[in-house]
């Protein structure tokens, strides 16, 4: 009996050793298989979430794709993904190769993701079978893959940032809409008034995400790049040490950015204030049209001029060039069909319809924007996306940019919220630290 | 009591439905279990501490037979004390052991003192129990988001209670800064602590009534009481409960990441959230492994050191 | 009585500053899912500034938190189920037989209970991707793989529990019963189960709690199709408002499911729980 102990003890420990080398050997072929469930030849789409919620954005995309379905023959298995989840899903689709077919990215993450080598790469035939590259805006098909190679996705919808002010605040205040920093500065202290809790302007300063945006735009205006030519980090030149101060001294030293700001992890919450009268003035996308009319205000009493660059600034750059990418994973069981329906849904008449459900601006050369029935604001937002929009950096560390020096200014905005004094070298220190993380990242 | 083949071979009429047993047989009914442990923990487990030994960045997570061998790499990195990526880790761990020190010890003692003062029946006793039990059934979740809801800066229940009560002039953050420590000590305490009265509870009713009665003729008052014959008592609960907590406290990753979500202040830093961030957002599968495996050594290390010492001193005792 | 006037003080001080602590965050719960939007948005009051149950009834509406219950209640149950039975067989084993490889089986199950959930929150993705590929079973965005991981999740609890329940039933039963011409596992169900009732309903609830509460692996697990209530309440912070009022209501009725079953079996929960811990 101990006889055939010892040897069942074998005999599950050398079983043990197999089913993990079955397991190891399996994960190796991860990246060549093929992606699950396509016997029917349907797709699987990936949408992220656009709209005021999940089946909002349901209720717009079906029947479009119920109308692909019927001109191709290919049925669309369509899911919606919520913005926290989006990133978490593609990770772990791209990790196992047990992914969709089609799926929607934040264009900031075209150039990280491309180089995981699980996208289909728009090579010639692949951008003919959509409609050709130059059908899409300069701008927005820079962001579509690190510069020199072939694209990794496509652009699918374009966003912008812009300064949304109240208009009555500012009548009432005997203001003009700023055009420089200053301007924007000496508004937003004359509208501030702690005691009645207003203030000039609301910022979503604990979001990361929204921080890396002004980080990297105030530092293009003070005509600073964050990654140089080799694709390594400069985060602590003066430029980008100066733009993130000024940036930060809205509420530091200028005082015009209520302390509990520092609390706003999304954009929702400074809306709400804009809606409200709480702020005078918000820096928001586009898109945030929707959620401010959601919140009760109308559209007649905001107006909206580019982000203010400070007066004499080398560069008047208002915004990056924001929005979504679509993207195939390179083991679709479908690839042709994949291909229509990226084709079919950068066509200019859906591109109408989600513009102007989803309030994004167009992708394509010569569109019209549908987003809005204000022609001013219509031409403002086009005029920073098309000329006055730079892509962010186009390296794979642009996530670990994004989440580490969005990060350290979360940190940095809580201490000053917690009232610590920051000068432009704890600034610099704190980047220095978002550096390291990130060149430690690339090896 | 060892049931080997001689007992179990007895001369009975065999129905079909009944298993013959052998000495096969505990092996036969504990095999479900050793697959799903293999399946769900050991597998994957083994799956991670390869992976700390491999370069799994971005650019081969795709495709991990490609992925290069990163020998000791990780490890280096995230023990390397000058870089960020140690300091983090560091910190991080720092934090957590602050953290699991505080809310075992607070939580236990909250515990205690609860199910001492319960322990002899009163009006309303069973309604007190009840309520107390409450955070702990609650889903733990939806605890931490009516915490969170209430550690809002302007809105929030809490700044408004300080600052009727005289004790805070304007609202202070609770969510960021160096408070957001706190914030997530209350939370866990709040959540843990009446498990700690559950189990001492228990054990509390375990302890005959005469040795009470016994000590209190010797004159012995109450405090003293529960020092020489609570404590002792309850030692066994004590062990399983203090090991418990310690691990579910020091692992504990759903408070920070339903509390903070993206957006997670450094002084509310715990390991798990941590490594969660550091492999999720920065796509840095082998780092992320590594700390992880760390980590695990030194639970395995601490939980076997305190068994071994446990054992020692019950063969003692 | 040896109980002193101090005591008494004492234990009225403790009681009320405990409840205190409790209530509070059930009390801004309660209240708060009772208010409409504009109370949650502005400064906190005790009280609502006028009553309204909308927040009840919206919040399936914003969120499909129908599906998302449906969703929870067959995971945690089958998982229960599940976890249930392997836990009662392997405790038995562990109770009533010395094989060979029982410490080892025992230190190893307990151990596991120190893995940290992110070491294996990603290899066990890739391990169910795998298995998709090999035998072609869904595992990944499907509840059959949240059951799988979750029944797991509770084994090492349920099994320490169960087998400290197990002896402490004396073994004089199983050997009548198996005097009178029962197998071992006929034992187990006519006589060992019975006698061990606190100790199974102690294990279903804490394998239950530990499914309907488990956040972390339901967050890369789930699609939208197979989401469970852990991760559908983030969906009420939208791009548009954060809908406290409704987080509130649909965080209460989450809750109250799960409450109710403990308080009512918490008797049973504390003699399960404290059988493994004081034999």
């Amino acid at each position: 009996m101990a006889l055939s102990l010892t040897r069942r003890g074998f005999i599950s420990a050398s079983g043990l050793t197999a089913a993990l080398a079955a397991v190891s050997s399996t994960a190796a072929c991860a990246g060549s298989r093929q992606s699950s469930g396509r016997g029917s030849g349907a797709l699987t789409y990936w949408a992220s979430n656009q709209g005021a919620s999940v089946d909002d954005d349901k209720a717009t995309l079906t029947p479009l794709l119920e109308e692909f379905t019927a001109e191709t023959g290919i049925e669309v298995e369509m899911e919606v993904i919520g913005w926290n989840d989006l990133q978490t899903r593609i990770q772990t689709a791209v990790t196992s190769g047990d992914a969709p077919d089609v799926v929607n990215i934040g264009n900031t993450w075209a150039v990280s993701l491309q180089a995981t080598g699980a996208f289909l790469e728009f090579d010639e035939a692949a951008l003919e079978a959509v409609g050709g590259a130059d059908k899409f805006v300069e701008t927005a098909l820079a962001t579509c893959g690190a510069p020199g190679t072939t694209p990794t996705s496509l652009p699918l919808y374009g966003l912008a940032y812009g300064l949304y002010y109240n208009r009555q605040m500012f009548t009432d205040a005997g203001l003009e809409a700023p055009t420089t920093w200053e301007e924007m500065v000496d508004a937003a202290k004359r509208l501030t008034d702690p005691g009645k809790g207003v203030y000039g302007m609301a910022i979503a300063a604990g979001s990361y995400t929204e921080n890396a945006h002004y980080a990297f735009i105030n530092a293009a205006q003070e005509g600073e790049e964050l990654f140089d030519s080799d694709g390594n980090p400069t985060f602590t030149g003066d430029g980008v040490v100066n733009g993130i101060l000024r940036y930060l001294d809205l509420m530091q030293t200028d005082a015009v950015v209520n302390t509990s700001n520092a609390q706003y992890d999304n954009g929702a919450d400074s809306v709400a204030d804009f809606a409200n009268g709480k702020a005078a003035m918000i820096i928001n996308q586009n898109n945030a049209d929707t959620t401010i009319v959601a919140n009760g205000m109308t559209h007649d009493q905001f107006g909206v001029v580019p982000y203010p660059a400070p007066a004499g600034a080398p560069d008047d750059t208002a915004s990056h060039v924001a929005g979504i990418n679509i993207a195939l994973f390179a083991n679709t069981g479908n690839r042709d069909g994949a291909l229509q329906l990226v084709k079919f849904l950068t066509e200019a008449e859906q591109q109408a319809t989600l513009g102007e459900q989803f309030k994004t601006l167009p992708v394509l050369k010569g569109e019209e924007p549908t987003f809005t029935e204000d022609a001013q604001e219509a031409a403002i937002f086009m005029e920073v996306y098309e000329n006055r929009a730079k892509p962010l950096p186009l390296v794979p560390a642009e996530d670990q940019f994004e989440s580490s020096v969005g990060q350290a200014m979360n940190d940095m905005f809580a201490s000053v919220a917690t009232g610590t004094v920051l000068t432009a070298d704890d600034v610099r220190q704190a980047l220095q630290s978002a550096q390291d993380t990130v060149s430690a990242a690339i090896g | 009591m060892t049931a080997n083949a001689s007992t179990a071979r007895r001369p009975r009429r065999p129905t079909k439905r009944r298993v013959r047993q052998g000495w096969w047989f505990p092996y036969l009914i504990i095999l479900p279990a050793i697959v799903f442990e293999l399946l769900i923990h050991i597998i994957p487990m083994l799956t991670g501490i390869w992976m700390s030994f491999k370069q799994l960045t971005k650019f081969f997570i795709a495709n991990w037979s490609a992925a290069p061998d990163a020998g000791l790499d990780n490890y280096r990195r995230v023990l390397d004390m000058s870089g960020s990526v140690g300091m983090g880790f560091r910190n991080s761990l720092l934090i957590t052991c602050a953290f699991t020190i505080i809310v075992v010890g607070l939580s236990w003692a909250l515990g205690m003192l609860a199910a001492v003062v319960l322990q002899r029946p009163f009006r309303g006793r069973a309604v007190v129990r009840t309520l107390f039990l409450v955070p702990y059934a609650l889903p733990m979740y939806a605890g931490i988001i009516a915490w969170k809801f209430m550690f809002q800066k302007d809105n929030g229940a809490i700044n408004h209670i300080l600052q009727s009560l005289g004790i805070l002039d304007e609202g202070a953050f609770w969510l960021i800064g160096n408070n957001a420590f706190f914030a997530l000590v209350i939370v866990a305490i709040w959540r843990w602590w009446p498990f700690a009265f559950l189990m001492l509870m228990a054990g509390l009713q375990s302890i005959p009534e005469d040795v009470y009665e016994a000590a209190a003729l010797d004159g012995a008052r109450p405090l003293r009481q529960w020092w020489s014959i609570t404590l002792p008592m309850l030692r066994p609960v004590n062990l399983v409960l203090l090991l418990n907590m310690f691990l579910w406290t020091f692992n504990d990753f759903n408070t920070p990441y339903v509390l903070y979500g993206t957006a997670n202040p450094p002084a509310g830093d715990l390991i798990s959230f941590h490594i969660y961030n550091a492999s999720f957002l920065t796509w840095n599968f082998g780092a992320g492994s590594a700390m992880s495996t760390l980590l695990l050594l030194m639970l395995l290390a601490l939980s076997g050191m305190y068994i071994v010492y446990l054992n020692r001193r019950s063969e003692n005792a | 009585m040896r109980e002193g006037r101090g005591f008494k003080l004492l234990r009225v001080v403790v009681v009320l500053a405990l409840a205190a602590f409790v209530a509070l965050p059930l009390y801004v719960m309660i209240s708060s899912s009772l208010k409409p939007l504009q109370d949650v948005q502005g400064d906190f009051s005790w009280w609502p500034t006028h009553l309204t149950v909308s927040p009840f009834l919206d919040m399936w509406k914003t969120v499909p938190l129908g599906r998302y219950f449906v969703n929870s209640i067959i995971v945690a149950t089958i998982a229960t189920i599940f976890s249930l039975i392997i836990a009662i067989f392997a405790s038995y084993a562990v109770s009533r037989y010395r094989f060979r490889g029982r410490g080892a089986f025992t230190t190893a199950i307990l151990s596991t209970q120190m893995f940290p959930g992110v070491l294996f929150l990603l290899p066990l993705f890739m391990i169910f991707s795998n298995i998709n590929t090999a035998i072609g079973v869904q595992l990944v965005g499907t509840r059959g793989g949240l059951v799988l991981t979750y029944l797991t999740f509770s084994l090492p609890f349920s099994i320490w529990m169960l087998s400290g329940y197990f002896n402490g039933i004396p073994r004089e039963l199983d050997d009548a019963a198996k005097v009178d011409g029962c197998g071992p596992l006929a034992a187990l169900f006519r006589v060992v189960l019975p006698a061990a009732r606190p100790g199974v309903v102690a294990v279903a609830i804490y394998a239950f709690m530990t499914s309907w509460g488990e956040v972390l692996f339901a967050s890369v697990m789930t699609t939208d199709a197979n989401r469970t209530l852990a991760v559908g309440l983030r969906l009420y912070s939208t791009q548009t408002a954060v809908y406290w009022n409704q987080i509130m209501a649909a965080s209460l009725a989450v809750s109250v499911p799960v409450v109710i079953a403990f308080l009512l079996l918490q008797r049973s929960f504390v003699a399960g729980l404290t059988a493994g811990a004081v034999k």
